[in-house]
């Protein structure tokens, strides 16, 4: 390399104190999230879906950590997932010391007018490593992920609760580089709450969507649909922490290491979800 | 560690980042000779800037530091806006122009011991996958798709290789991002300076300014410091551009279809608003640079990018008033070298007071440390 590398060659003291201040005129921070929007959707829409219509139930919350980073990691379902809002609001209300959770969501949102201008503001972050690495290490925020991506979302409602791929990993080696720990989380509920019978494919690739799912309101009631969610009853169980600080120099140079945590991860929130399962008595009532 | 520069090459001294790096140059006691070379004349009044009319041929830019014994050259002169010319001139320039300056300061006799190159954010581009701050060493996920940005990665090139070739050369890029200020005109400025300000229906994109302050700062830090590689120039803070244009207490027109925006643009042209194809990007996805890189060499930026955004503003209410008050500036040659050599002309520094370096280095050792209190306050 003839020109020195030169964010990358910052101790990770240097990192933390270089970030940018907060300037207080402003109403969003640099990642485009909007206190008011954000504030004004958790009191209206999160706050109806999370007690009248999901009647969410939260376990184990104390294995969110009050300060510093972590990712989250749980199963993913819907059309439109409810799951991501619904774990930030059960950390908004049930935490001792709340804080604001980042989704990391699909790049294919920012070239998707709406979602763009929207999804920034909910708190949203593009699901990129460097983006990740800044969040976790450098700002020790929280964020959630969804290591099963699109496929998760996507699946059919006859393979509800079997969790998909857990991506190439990526999550874990992520964790480890910000040395933050891994809460994985089980959700159960989402999958009822917009069950996909089908999907088109001709309609996908004429309006560019990701999937065209058929759902019980998709796409009879149009746009309306993405909002429109059955009332299924939400468990939301946060598990113990994984801590990645602790397995050597440069972990995630160890593939193997990184595919057997996500593995691990994987199995231990399908056991979970399974055990839920068994619990549970009705769909609509828990 | 090679000595400070004295002999200082600006290129591109017509450009607005030259003749701000040669006036700034000038106040410094320590640098003995400034040339400028561009192919017009610049167009701001310097004190001791020689200025040499020459086209970018290398062999005659080699004569030049060659006879002046130029130890550092500083390359403004990069085309980073398709507003300024024409593809073809912008081309000739940043491609030809660059590997012609990088020819006159290599071989084994050369003097020229640091290089500083102006490049700009637009190496990065602006697409969906890109991350939320690109840092120095990332690379484009895509390739370039305007010529803008064909040319600026081109050169970078040249200048990577260069670096290769000359370890002993202390070889600084500084990737700017889109620079704003009351001096300075880019498509940005213009968008920027419209009635009402058009928009991509649904979208927001990040954006992120450098003041024009800060650009002609960072330049002369780098002639000043040792700091090899590459840096992102922007200011702190990255506006959505719906913040922007709220900052500039402007309306907001989201008339732009988010389908078929290439089909739209020249119905908007008709109406006498262009936009480059390389900003095109940026009013979807938008850009944020990571500029810790820069602040880790020490360097203090003077604006964040809503403070330059602010004096943008400022300024675009002032300017109707202030129009016609200055007369430009004219470069003539007869009159510059009668006021420079003349012995007919007074002076303004002989006699009278001036404070000494000590006391102006303690003067600003006070500001800073009542800035940072003041900041420290702020952050509580």
């Amino acid at each position: 390399m003839s020109l020195p590398e030169t964010t990358t060659a910052l101790a990770p003291t240097e990192r933390r104190d270089l970030l940018p201040g907060i300037e207080p005129e402003r109403t969003l921070d640099d990642w485009g999230r909007s206190e008011r929007v954000e504030g004004f959707f958790d009191q209206t829409v999160y706050e109806f879906y999370y007690r009248i219509w999901f009647r969410c139930e939260v376990e184990g919350i104390e294995n969110v950590p009050g300060q510093g980073g972590a990712l989250l990691v749980s199963n993913h379902a819907g059309a439109l997932p409810p799951d991501a809002m619904m774990i930030a609001k059960a950390i908004r209300e049930e935490h001792p010391r709340p804080r604001v959770v980042r989704p990391l969501v699909e790049h294919f949102f920012k070239g998707y007018p709406g979602f763009s201008m929207l999804l920034p503001k909910l708190g949203c972050v593009p699901a990129h490593p460097a983006n990740v690495q800044r969040l976790l290490h450098d700002e020790q925020q929280l964020a959630l992920v969804f290591p099963e991506g699109r496929k998760g979302s996507e699946k059919l409602f006859k393979d509800r609760y079997r969790l998909r791929r857990f991506g190439r990993g990526g999550f874990v080696e992520s964790a480890m580089r910000a040395r933050v720990p891994i809460v994985p989380i089980a959700l159960v509920g989402a999958e009822e709450a917009q069950p996909i019978f089908a999907h088109v494919s001709a309609l996908q690739k004429l309006t560019r969507l990701i999937y065209f799912p058929i759902t019980p309101t998709f796409p009879w009631l149009g746009p309306l649909a993405m909002a429109a969610y059955l009332p299924a009853k939400f468990k939301i169980r946060f598990l113990e922490p994984v801590p990645t600080d602790e397995m050597g120099e440069r972990p995630w140079e160890d593939q193997s290491l990184v595919q057997e945590v996500a593995q691990e991860i994987r199995a231990r929130i399908q056991e979970e979800l399974l055990d839920m399962l068994g619990q549970r008595r009705s769909v609509w009532f828990g | 560690m090679p000595t400070a520069s004295r002999r200082i090459l600006v290129t591109g001294l017509s450009t607005y980042w030259g003749g701000r790096v040669a006036q700034e140059l000038e106040a410094d006691d320590d640098v003995e000779a400034i040339i400028g070379i561009d192919r017009r004349p610049p167009k701001v009044a310097l004190e001791r800037t020689e200025f040499v009319q020459v086209a970018d041929h290398h062999t005659l830019i080699r004569r030049i530091v060659q006879g002046a014994e130029l130890d550092t050259v500083v390359d403004t002169r990069l085309v980073t806006d398709s507003i300024t010319t024409t593809p073809r001139k912008a081309h000739e320039n940043n491609v030809i122009g660059t590997m012609n300056i990088l020819a006159a300061c290599s071989g084994p006799e050369t003097t020229v011991r640091k290089v500083v190159f102006r490049s700009s954010a637009h190496y990065y581009g602006s697409e969906q996958d890109d991350p939320a701050f690109f840092t120095e060493e990332m690379r484009r996920p895509h390739p370039p798709r305007t010529p803008i940005e064909r040319d600026i990665v081109e050169a970078e090139g040249a200048v990577r290789d260069f670096a290769a070739k000359h370890p002993d050369t202390t070889v600084t890029v500084l990737r700017f991002a889109n620079g704003l200020g009351p001096d300075i005109r880019t498509a940005h400025s213009e968008y920027l300076g419209l009635p009402v300000v058009p928009t991509i229906l649904g979208f927001d994109p990040r954006q992120q300014y450098v003041h024009e302050d800060d650009i002609a700062g960072a330049l002369v830090h780098a002639v000043r410091t040792d700091m090899p590689g590459i840096y992102n120039v922007a200011g702190d803070g990255v506006l959505a551009l719906s913040e922007v244009i709220g900052l500039l207490g402007k309306p907001m027109a989201p008339i732009l279809p988010p389908w078929g925006t290439e089909l739209a643009l020249p119905l908007l042209k008709r109406l006498g608003v262009t936009i480059p194809p390389e900003m095109r990007h940026e009013l979807r996805f938008g850009r944020g640079l990571d500029n810790r890189a820069l602040k880790a060499t020490g360097y203090r930026l003077r604006h964040t990018s809503r403070e330059t955004v602010e004096k943008l503003r400022e300024h675009q209410r002032l300017h109707p008033l202030l129009r016609d008050q200055v007369g430009p500036y004219r470069y003539e040659r007869e009159v510059e070298d009668f006021l420079r050599w003349s012995p007919s002309v007074r002076r303004p520094d002989e006699g009278g007071w001036r404070p000494t370096k000590e006391q102006v280095l303690e003067l600003r050792r006070a500001l800073d440390a009542l800035e940072r209190e003041d900041r420290s306050g702020a952050q509580r």
